[in-house]
C-alpha cells in the first residue's frame, strides 16, 4: 500500500468573485522510502499540493489517503495529531521559535505528542540534533546559528517524532549553494535510511537529488518520471 | 501536554515581555487592591455600627410616657408621666415575648468624692436594667433586689465616672460618693463600654436603686415613674411581637378606648439599628462596586494585551500547529497566559490591598475588618476576569489557519 495517495484531488480557492483551481484532478501515489521532488513554476499548484499532503489543508473534492486513512473527514484536532505523528515539516524560512533554544525547538513535537518526561524529551531531542550534526549546539538560540545550522535544527525537529513522511518546502531557498548541498545531502541520507522525503522546489539542481520528479503546471500533474539521482547516492 | 507544562509555557511567554506583563497585571493588581481596601474599610464601618448597637442591646424597646398638654402647648413624649410601677411589673411578668423590663429614670447631678467632683447623669433603676443593657460589673457587683427593697444608698459607677472621681488607678469600691448631698457607697464599677451609636460616652454614668432614686434624688410622683421603661424582647425576631404585646397591655391597663391615641410611645431600637445598618451596607456595596469597576478595567487591559500578543505571535501559533498542536492546546496555552497574568496580579493585589487598608485605617483612624472570604472571592474573581477576558483572544489564536499563520510576517 502506498504511504501517500491522492485520488482525483481538486482544490478550489475563492478569490473575490473568481474561483481559482489551485489543484485540478491530481492523482498520484508515493510509496514508502521514496525521495520525490515536486517541481513547477510559482502558481503551478505545488504549494497547495504540499499543504494537502501535509494535512494543513483539505481537498475540495477527491480523496487523500495517508497511510491508508482518508483525511477528508478528520477534524482539526485529528489533523493536528496526524501532523504530529506522521509528518515532519521543513520550511524555506526555517520557522523556528525565536528566543527558544535549539533543544527546546526540537522538543516541541514531543511536547504535543504527550511525552511528559522532560528527561525523555531531552534525550530524544539531543539524539535528533546529533543526527543532523548539531550535538554541540543544543543550547544555542536560532539567532546564534547560521542559516544552514537553523535549517538543520528544523530538520531535527521534523525527525524527532520519527514520522514516516518528511515534507520539505523549498528547504534551500534561503541558503547559499554550499550550505544547500549539505542540507540536500542530509535529506538524501534520510531517504536512504527509509524515510519518505517529498521535496517541493523550483530549482532543477535540487530536484536532481530526488529519484522521482513530479512536474506541476496550472494545477495539473504534467510529468511523473523516475530518474537516477545525480549526486548523493553515496 | 499536562497542566503543569502549559503553566510553565505561560510563565515563559510572560517572562519574555516582563515589563508588558507587569503593566498588564497592574490593572488587576489595582483592581484587586481596591476591592480589598474598600471592602475592608466598608466592613469595618459596618462592624462598628453593629458593635455599638450590640452594646446597647438590639432587642431593646423604650416605652416613653405620654405628652403633657398645658394651655394649648403640647409637650413631647415623656413630659407627662403616665407609666406606673404597676405597669412596669405587669410588663415584666405578664408578657410572653418580654424577657425583662426596667425603669430608666434620669437626673443630672454633681457627684462628689473626697478629692474630686464630676457632673454626670444618675439613673434610678432595678437589677433587670443590667441584664437588658448587657452591662456587667468589672469590679464589685451591680444592684440587687434587696438594694431596691431596702432603698439602700448604694451606687454603681461607670468606668469614666470612677476614674474622674478616684483617679485611674485608685480603688473606688467601698468609697463614699455624695449625690445631691446624699452619701452613697460605691458597690460596683462597670466594664468599659465605649461610645454609643450617637457618640455618647456609655461609661459616663452612675446607677442607683429605683427606690433610693425616687425618695432621695427626684421629686416623687406617687405611683408614676418620671421616665421611660426599657424592655428587652426574648429575641431579636420577637421585637415586633413584644412591641405589640406591650402596646395592647398598656392600652388595656390605661383604659384607652378603641381609636383613641396611646398615652405612651414605644421606640424600637432595632429599627434605628437596621436603618444605620442599611447605611453602612450601602456604603459597603458602593465601595465594592467602585472596586469591581476597576477590576473590570483591568480585565479589559488583559484582553487588549492578549489580542496584541496573539497577533504578534501568529507565526509561532502557525509553527506550533504545524508540529502538531491541536486547537485545544493552543487555546489552553493562551488562556493560561491570561489566567496566570490575572491570578498573579490578583495575589499581588491582595497584598497591596491589605497594606493600603492598614495604612488608611492607621492614617485616618477608620475601623478595619479584613475578611478572608473577601480575599478568596477577590482572588477567584480576578482569575475569572482572566479567563473571561482571555477567552476571546485564545479562541482567536486556536481558530487560526496554520497555512496563513505560517506565512504571517
Amino acid at each position: 500500500m502506498a504511504l501517500l495517495e491522492l485520488r482525483d484531488v481538486t482544490k478550489v480557492y475563492r478569490m473575490g468573485d473568481v474561483d481559482v483551481r489551485a489543484l485540478d484532478g491530481v492523482s498520484v501515489q508515493i510509496e514508502r522510502g521514496e525521495f520525490v521532488a515536486i517541481m513547477g513554476a510559482s502558481g503551478s499548484g505545488k504549494s497547495t499540493m504540499m499543504n494537502i499532503l501535509g494535512c494543513l489543508d483539505r481537498p475540495t473534492t477527491g480523496e487523500y489517503l495517508l497511510d491508508g486513512q482518508s483525511v477528508a473527514s478528520k477534524s482539526r484536532a485529528e489533523l493536528a495529531g496526524l501532523r504530529n505523528r506522521a509528518i515532519g515539516f521543513v520550511f524555506q524560512s526555517f520557522n523556528l521559535l525565536s528566543r527558544t533554544s535549539a533543544l527546546e525547538n526540537v522538543e516541541l513535537p514531543l511536547l504535543y505528542a504527550g511525552v511528559s518526561s522532560g528527561a525523555e524529551r531531552e534525550k530524544r531531542a539531543t539524539g535528533a540534533l546529533t543526527r543532523v550534526g548539531l550535538g554541540e549546539r543544543v543550547d544555542h538560540l536560532p539567532n546564534q546559528l547560521s542559516g544552514g545550522q537553523q535549517q538543520r535544527v528544523a530538520i531535527a525537529r521534523a525527525l524527532v517524532n520519527k514520522p514516516p513522511l518528511l515534507l520539505a518546502d523549498e528547504p534551500t531557498g534561503a541558503l547559499d549553494s554550499k550550505t544547500s548541498v549539505e542540507v540536500m545531502q542530509l535529506l538524501s541520507d534520510l531517504s536512504h535510511e527509509g524515510m519518505t522525503v517529498v521535496l517541493v522546489t523550483h530549482e532543477p539542481d535540487m530536484a536532481a537529488w530526488a529519484r522521482r520528479v513530479l512536474v506541476m503546471k496550472d494545477g495539473k500533474l504534467v510529468s511523473d518520471a523516475k530518474q537516477q539521482p545525480v549526486k548523493g547516492a553515496a | 501536554m499536562g497542566p503543569l507544562q502549559i503553566f510553565r509555557l505561560a510563565l515563559k511567554a510572560l517572562r519574555r515581555n516582563l515589563l508588558r506583563s507587569f503593566l498588564t497585571a497592574l490593572g488587576i493588581i489595582i483592581g484587586v487592591a481596591a476591592v480589598i481596601a474598600m471592602v475592608s474599610i466598608g466592613e469595618g464601618a459596618k462592624q462598628q455600627v453593629e458593635a455599638s448597637f450590640a452594646s446597647m442591646g438590639t432587642n431593646l424597646l423604650i416605652v416613653m410616657p405620654g405628652s403633657s398638654m398645658s394651655g394649648g402647648a403640647r409637650g413631647g413624649f415623656g413630659s407627662q408621666p403616665t407609666l406606673t410601677r404597676d405597669d412596669l411589673k405587669a410588663i415584666s411578668t405578664e408578657l410572653t415575648m418580654v424577657d425583662a423590663a426596667a425603669p430608666d429614670l434620669r437626673t443630672g447631678a454633681q457627684l462628689q468624692s473626697e478629692e474630686q467632683n464630676w457632673a454626670t447623669s444618675v439613673h434610678g433603676t432595678t437589677p433587670s436594667f443590667f441584664r437588658i443593657r448587657k452591662w456587667n460589673a468589672a469590679r464589685g457587683a451591680t444592684l440587687t433586689d434587696s438594694d431596691i427593697d431596702s432603698g439602700a444608698k448604694v451606687v454603681v459607677l461607670g468606668a469614666t465616672v470612677a476614674e474622674k472621681l478616684f483617679g485611674a488607678n485608685a480603688e473606688a469600691l467601698g468609697q463614699l460618693v455624695r449625690i445631691k448631698g446624699v452619701p452613697f457607697q460605691v458597690v460596683g464599677v462597670l466594664e468599659r463600654k465605649g461610645q454609643s451609636a450617637n457618640g455618647q460616652d456609655n461609661d459616663d454614668t452612675a446607677l442607683v436603686p429605683l427606690s433610693t432614686f425616687l425618695s432621695r434624688l427626684s421629686p416623687a410622683l406617687g405611683a408614676f415613674l418620671p421616665g421611660p421603661i426599657l424592655v428587652s424582647a426574648v429575641s431579636g425576631e420577637a421585637v415586633p411581637r413584644a412591641q405589640k404585646q406591650v402596646t395592647d397591655l398598656l392600652r388595656e391597663r390605661h383604659r384607652i378606648a378603641v381609636g383613641a391615641d396611646d398615652d405612651f410611645n414605644i421606640r424600637n431600637l432595632a429599627e434605628v439599628a437596621s436603618a444605620q445598618q442599611q447605611g453602612a451596607d450601602t456604603l459597603s456595596s458602593l465601595l465594592a462596586s467602585i472596586a469591581a469597576v476597576s477590576l473590570l478595567v483591568g480585565g479589559i487591559g488583559i484582553m487588549n494585551i492578549m489580542l496584541v500578543s496573539v497577533t504578534e505571535r501568529t507565526r509561532e501559533i502557525g509553527i506550533r500547529m504545524a508540529v502538531g498542536a491541536t486547537p485545544g492546546q493552543v487555546l489552553a496555552q493562551f488562556l493560561s497566559e491570561a489566567l496566570t497574568l490575572s491570578l498573579l496580579g490578583g495575589l499581588i493585589g491582595v497584598g497591596a490591598g491589605v497594606l493600603i487598608a492598614q495604612q488608611l485605617s492607621a492614617g485616618f483612624g477608620w475601623p478595619l475588618l479584613i475578611r478572608t472570604d473577601v480575599i478568596f472571592i477577590a482572588t477567584a474573581f480576578s482569575g475569572l476576569v482572566g479567563v473571561g477576558f482571555g477567552l476571546y483572544p485564545a479562541l482567536k489564536a486556536s481558530r487560526m489557519d496554520p497555512i496563513t499563520a505560517l506565512r504571517f510576517e
